[in-house]
């Protein structure tokens, strides 16, 4: 009967963390808010980040809080539409948070960090993607614990300019959103650093023979190949460059990163190389997240669940570092302290990017994919 | 030059790998006037069969040549079978029907085969091994040519040419282009035209099994969606060629490869499609019957 004691058990901390939450709210708490799509279509984006705020939060306050001082949160539901999310802003900004775990869409986000900016609230998204919201410069106080949809093609070119050291390029791709969007990134930024792209061309995917299109290249004189797509046609292309005996660096995306593209090419996937969000999976904290979160919720977490917990770990971090809730201290201290979490060992870039985990470069070695180091 | 000669070469190769494909199309149009939509997935179930036959037979161990053999035996046996029941269950019920009856239910039969191979076996991509041999002969030529290529190019030739000549010189021959001038007539005088045209779906069927083995061990891979593409491809070079004309079927394909390999050699892959169809088009208004298409005047 032990089992119904633990569960008793975990009752009694979920009823008393509820009560908790309808007591009068203590002067000296510290607010952190939470916001994305927690009903609607997206709600399985959104509702993980919630969980994993409150897990973080619960094990910070059962520690004592910060200085002392307990975390109190506050959930509010944007449904990931920009015009909810500018009313959940201005709810939060009212309820005078230090900071905002969220939001979850990029649209929703950048439609309240305007509010949240004007207010002097730091806002941390486990999920915004869209390059510009750290690039355009306009927003000091945002940051986020993903990378942002250009990072796999910044990280290929500068691993094909510093590691490979190639000199010219044939980048191809399926036509595709995905596949198109990662060639002509990576064909602009090697341009920029003085790769020549000698061959840019999409294929129709799903074709039997590329063997036309491996004529061109090889007829290009590129020094290595580029491939924006997925790993149907990935395993093809290598098959029928080494059968014509080209040996050129075959450089993908995450469409390839995948098991099954080695189990289709076999011995052709040998020494090809791609990038791909960097493995937690073993991370001692990501593991214990994970577990922690099977015990409270009684399910396997969803989505971003472990990038909204290295965000709040990320906010209660700075706040402890800065030893105050003052915005330019509690900024300075996420830009410059690093914290132990789930992802790994974070901080943020000037712009608000997260520093230490992302996308990484791997390579089939022995029939498997190796993350290089 | 040499670059060129490297695009004419792919282009063949590609070219006969359609062809492989557009003999049946073609072949069962030419008897029965029907554009047979579920060829291609005879063809994918083909490789399949062969994938499973082979890899059960290769894990007990026989020699590579002869487990080639009999699970090429085995596909074509399969598909054939495949080929002879679509056409008692799916097309012979509606063959005093108007046409567009059986054409109907072929797209319906490629949906159903698609459907139950994507369910019976998996919607993943999986790996095909080549257990056709590597010609040494072809190696320091490979950049042009490489064994697969040869041996598709080979089988598309032999082949056209055993088909041709089967249907100009045999008895069966002859009554496969009796059935194709007129059913009634010729059984009237005769001709088994059931037994015909069932034949006539079991060759066309263990033809595309033929190209189901020889084209998945050429790509490495195969999935329950490759005989889409491929039917596709093979259509329009059957059209392109004449559709019911067996050497058609060939030169249209050869012509749909070196377009596709030229256009994208010298100009760019991103319009492959477009080129095809600029082609398909361009004949098609100058000779609507296809190249080799025989002239057939419309009784009204």
């Amino acid at each position: 009967m032990r089992r119904s004691v633990v569960v008793v058990a975990i009752l009694a901390v979920s009823v008393a963390l509820v009560l908790s939450g309808c007591q009068k709210k203590e002067a000296g708490t510290i607010k952190i808010g939470v916001a994305g799509a927690h009903s609607g279509d997206l709600a399985s984006y959104g509702l993980p980040s919630v969980n994993a705020a409150k897990l973080v939060v619960e094990a910070v306050n059962a520690a004592g809080g910060i200085d002392g001082k307990k975390v109190e949160l506050f959930v509010e539901d944007d449904q990931c539409k920009p015009e909810l999310a500018t009313n959940a802003a201005a709810k939060l900004v009212s309820d005078e948070v230090v900071a905002v775990i969220g939001h979850i869409c990029s649209g929703a986000t950048k439609s309240a960090l305007g509010i949240y900016k004007d207010s002097k609230i730091i806002t941390v998204s486990p999920s915004a993607t869209t390059p510009s919201l750290t690039q355009s410069g306009e927003y000091p106080n945002f940051f986020r614990t993903i990378a942002p949809d250009d990072a796999q093609a910044r990280l290929a070119t500068k691993f094909i300019k510093e590691t490979l050291g190639l000199s010219s390029l044939a980048v191809l791709h399926d036509k595709g959103d995905y596949g198109k969007g990662f060639a002509e990134l990576v064909k602009q930024y090697a341009e920029s650093e003085g790769i020549r792209v000698v061959l840019f061309e999409g294929v129709n995917p799903g074709a039997p023979d590329y063997s036309a299109v491996v004529n061109k290249i090889g007829n290009s004189g590129a020094a290595g190949v580029v491939w924006g797509g997925y790993h149907p046609e990935a395993s093809k292309l290598v098959q029928q460059m080494k059968d014509k005996g080209m040996d050129l660096p075959f450089i993908s995306d995450d469409g390839v990163k995948d098991q099954t593209f080695i189990e289709v090419a076999g011995a052709y996937a040998e020494g090809v190389y791609a990038t791909g969000p960097m493995d937690t999976s073993s991370n001692p904290l990501a593991v214990k997240a994970v577990a922690d979160h099977k015990a409270k919720f009684g399910e396997e977490p969803g989505a971003f669940f472990l990038n909204a917990y290295a965000a709040t770990l990320a906010v209660v971090n700075a706040i402890d570092k800065a030893g105050s809730t003052d915005y330019d201290a509690v900024i300075k201290a996420m830009r410059s302290e690093y914290v132990e979490t789930p992802l790994g060992k974070i901080s943020f870039d000037g712009i608000g990017d997260v520093i230490g985990f992302g996308f990484s470069v791997f390579q089939v070695q022995g029939g498997t994919y190796v993350e290089l180091k | 030059m040499d670059f060129f000669l490297k695009l004419f070469l792919s282009g063949t190769a590609k070219g006969s790998i359609y062809a492989l494909i557009a003999l049946g199309y073609t072949m069962v149009y030419g008897i029965v006037q029907l554009i047979n939509f579920a060829h291609g997935e005879v063809y994918m179930i083909g490789g399949f069969t062969a994938l499973i036959i082979g890899g059960l037979l290769f894990s007990s161990g026989m020699a590579v040549p002869l487990v080639l053999l009999l699970s090429i035996l085995a596909a074509v046996v399969f598909s054939a079978a495949f080929g002879f029941t679509i056409e008692k269950l799916a097309y012979k019920p509606l063959r005093e029907k108007p046409r567009l009856s059986a054409l109907i239910s072929a797209i319906g039969i490629s949906m159903i085969l698609q459907n139950v191979v994507l369910l019976a076996q998996t919607e993943k991509y999986l790996s095909f091994p080549s257990y056709l041999p590597e010609l040494e002969f072809l190696r320091p030529v490979r950049e042009y040519l490489n064994s697969t290529q040869f041996i598709i190019l080979v089988t598309t030739a032999a082949i056209m040419v055993i088909l041709t000549l089967t249907i100009k010189f045999t008895r069966m021959g002859k009554a496969m282009r009796a059935t194709a001038q007129d059913k009634h007539m010729a059984q009237l005088v005769g001709v088994d035209i059931n037994g015909v045209i069932s034949l006539t779906f079991i060759i066309g069927s263990a033809l595309a099994a033929v190209g189901g083995v020889l084209i998945c061990s050429y790509m490495g891979q195969i999935n329950y969606y490759i005989g889409f593409v491929a039917g596709i491809k093979a259509f329009v070079a059957a059209v392109l060629g004449g559709i019911g004309s067996i050497p058609g079927a060939v030169l249209g394909s050869f012509i749909l490869g070196w377009t596709e390999s030229l256009g994208t050699g010298y100009l760019s892959s991103d319009y492959e499609d477009a080129y095809a169809f600029v082609i398909l088009i361009l004949i098609l208004i100058l000779k609507p019957d296809g190249i080799l298409g025989k002239n057939q005047k419309q009784k009204v």
